[in-house]
């Protein structure tokens, strides 16, 4: 058995970016592997349910161009998780067409395991039937909404991973999967210590996000051994301190103390974090408490309907003083027009940039601003219905009168022509919950030339 | 003293699209313990804030780093139509306008 293994993350976020220079520092040592992962439900639930990334392929591109060359001539093999942001078929097949862009480009072949995670509507149906568990908070499924979910995932494990790495391959595009199992699967494989080895993934899979200056468009270098692992980022402007590195396992985390993964909970409790040099740390006792029963979270978003906006500015004290007249005569004037869509099928909403739109719990400001920036929203089951309302809303917010009224050629400065936005897709999560039905995830080899 | 002004770091995210987790840093063990002995920092009055069930809230601490974690329920949950903070990077407002009794 290895002593020790090293592997680099690549950046936080496949196609957020990294300097070249870490690159080359990190390959100026042997590096069992490379990883990076690609995928977060942070940017909301409309990439999952549109199949579309939130990162662009170019973006992509240049991270996967300058990588894979090197991987080909120095036999490193390439991790990537959750790829294309959400990691359904879509999403995978967008990472697969770009590598094959680069293959054909640099006329390299890589041998490449893809891991699909998707989900059939009849699964979701019988998981549907007692075997899902609301997690982080999500309310209780609505198997009415089983057959309206567009794109389910699953999100595995080390497991399928690991079964891929044995195939001897070059590259792995995963689909959805856990952010650690994209740097703890070759460890666990080679025989260290799972708690280990899920806490350094942990802590890789969001680059240089652990690192003083923080950066998740930047790389990690992780070296791991069977008592303790290391972190140090191989930028030199970087540098990790037992500070940033513990401070680091409470990010968009709902304990700092424990985290939990397909292959069970990860005990924080008695960590250590000391400082080797400057910019390297040393941490230990993680330790993995292995879950009695197997479970596989899923993902999942539905369709609400289309979204169109426009934007505009305030500056007239009168109608800044008046927003809440100006929005129920928008409303009324709205109610009455729309005959396309009925009330029941569609939401209008202003938000008041400067006032109250980011939180309106601390109630009215004391002084009102200067300034107002309006964005009315209108969402509805067909986009041409959307674009319709915000149409009306838009006119009738611009000429609406209010008491007192000094400027009546309008109450908007639209920075735009058009002054009016389509959304698109409107979806939200509602399938994020745990199963217990076991889940099989089988990699399929292919040659990408 | 205001939360926001004893904190070194203050700030919100996502965990996960359903719940938002709000963590205050310290530079002092001082300041930690008075927030933490603050009969105004306690899930009733976050509750109130935030207008969402205590019970529903989680304090949690790292004396290690001498941090505090809220974890509180999304109203709308990420993206979903009224949301209008889809990473919750802003919600760490009004809990950070708190003012700390010692």
């Amino acid at each position: 058995m290895k002593e020790s293994l090293r592997y680099l993350s690549l950046c936080g976020l496949l196609g957020y970016g990294y300097a070249p220079e870490s690159l080359k520092n990190a390959l100026a040592q042997e590096l069992d592997f490379i990883g990076v992962d690609a995928g977060s439900t942070d940017p909301g639930p409309y990439y999952l349910g549109s199949g579309k990334g939130f990162v662009k392929p170019l973006q992509v591109k240049r991270d996967l161009q300058l990588i894979l060359p090197e991987i080909k001539r120095r036999r490193i093999p390439l991790i990537i998780g959750s790829a294309g942001g959400s990691g359904a078929a879509k999403h995978v097949d967008s990472v697969l067409e770009i590598i094959r862009e680069i293959a054909r480009e640099n006329s390299m072949e890589f041998k490449t395991a893809v891991i699909y995670s998707d989900l059939s509507a009849d699964f979701i149906r019988k998981a549907a039937d007692g075997h899902l568990f609301s997690c982080g908070g999500a309310p209780e499924f609505d198997p009415a909404s089983a057959g309206k979910l567009s794109n389910p995932v699953a999100q595995f494990g080390t497991g399928p991973i690991i079964e891929a790495l044995k195939s001897g391959v070059e590259i792995i595009v995963a689909g959805r999967c856990c952010d650690t199992a994209v740097f703890a699967s070759y460890p666990i494989w080679q025989g260290f210590p799972a708690g280990l080895a899920l806490h350094a993934a942990k802590i890789a899979e969001c680059g240089a996000l652990c690192a003083i200056p923080v950066g998740a468009n930047d790389s990690l270098l992780v070296e791991l051994f069977h008592d303790h692992f290391t972190v140090e980022p191989p930028n030199p402007v970087r540098r990790c301190t037992p500070e940033s590195v513990a401070a680091h396992s409470l990010y968009e985390q709902p304990d700092p103390n424990c985290f939990y993964e397909p292959e069970g909970k990860i005990d924080l409790s008695d960590c250590k974090f000391e400082a080797l040099s400057e910019s390297k740390v040393k941490v230990s006792g993680s330790r993995l408490i292995p879950a009695d029963k197997e479970t596989t979270k899923l993902e999942g978003a539905g369709l609400v309907g289309f979204r169109a906006v426009t934007i505009a500015g305030i500056r007239d004290p009168e109608a800044i003083r008046h927003l809440d007249e100006i929005e129920s005569g928008v409303r009324e004037a709205v109610l009455q027009s729309a005959n396309f869509v009925s009330p029941q099928e569609y939401t209008l909403r202003f938000l008041r940039y400067g006032l109250d739109a980011v939180s309106a719990l601390d109630g009215p400001p004391e002084v009102m601003p200067r300034e107002v920036g309006l964005v009315i929203e209108a969402i509805a089951p067909r986009r041409e219905q959307a674009e319709a309302l915000i149409g009306l809303a838009r006119s009738k917010a611009l000429h609406q009168g209010f008491p007192g009224r000094k400027a009546t050629a309008g109450n908007l400065a639209f920075p735009f022509s058009p002054s009016d936005f389509s959304g698109g897709e409107v979806y939200e999560f509602s399938l994020y919950h745990l199963t217990d039905i076991p889940l099989e995830f089988t990699p399929e080899i292919r040659m990408i030339k | 003293m205001k939360l926001y002004d004893m904190a070194k770091v203050c700030r919100s995210k996502n965990a996960g699209p359903f719940q938002v987790t709000i963590d205050l840093m310290f530079d002092s063990e001082d300041k930690y313990r008075q927030v933490l002995a603050s009969p105004a920092f306690c899930i009733e009055k976050i509750g109130q804030l935030y207008r969402t069930d205590p019970d529903k809230i989680a304090i949690k601490t790292f004396d290690r780093i001498l941090t505090v974690k809220v974890v509180l329920p999304r109203m709308y949950s990420s993206g979903s139509p009224l949301d209008n903070d889809v990473y919750g990077s802003q919600q760490h407002f009004p809990l950070a306008d708190l003012d700390i009794i010692a």
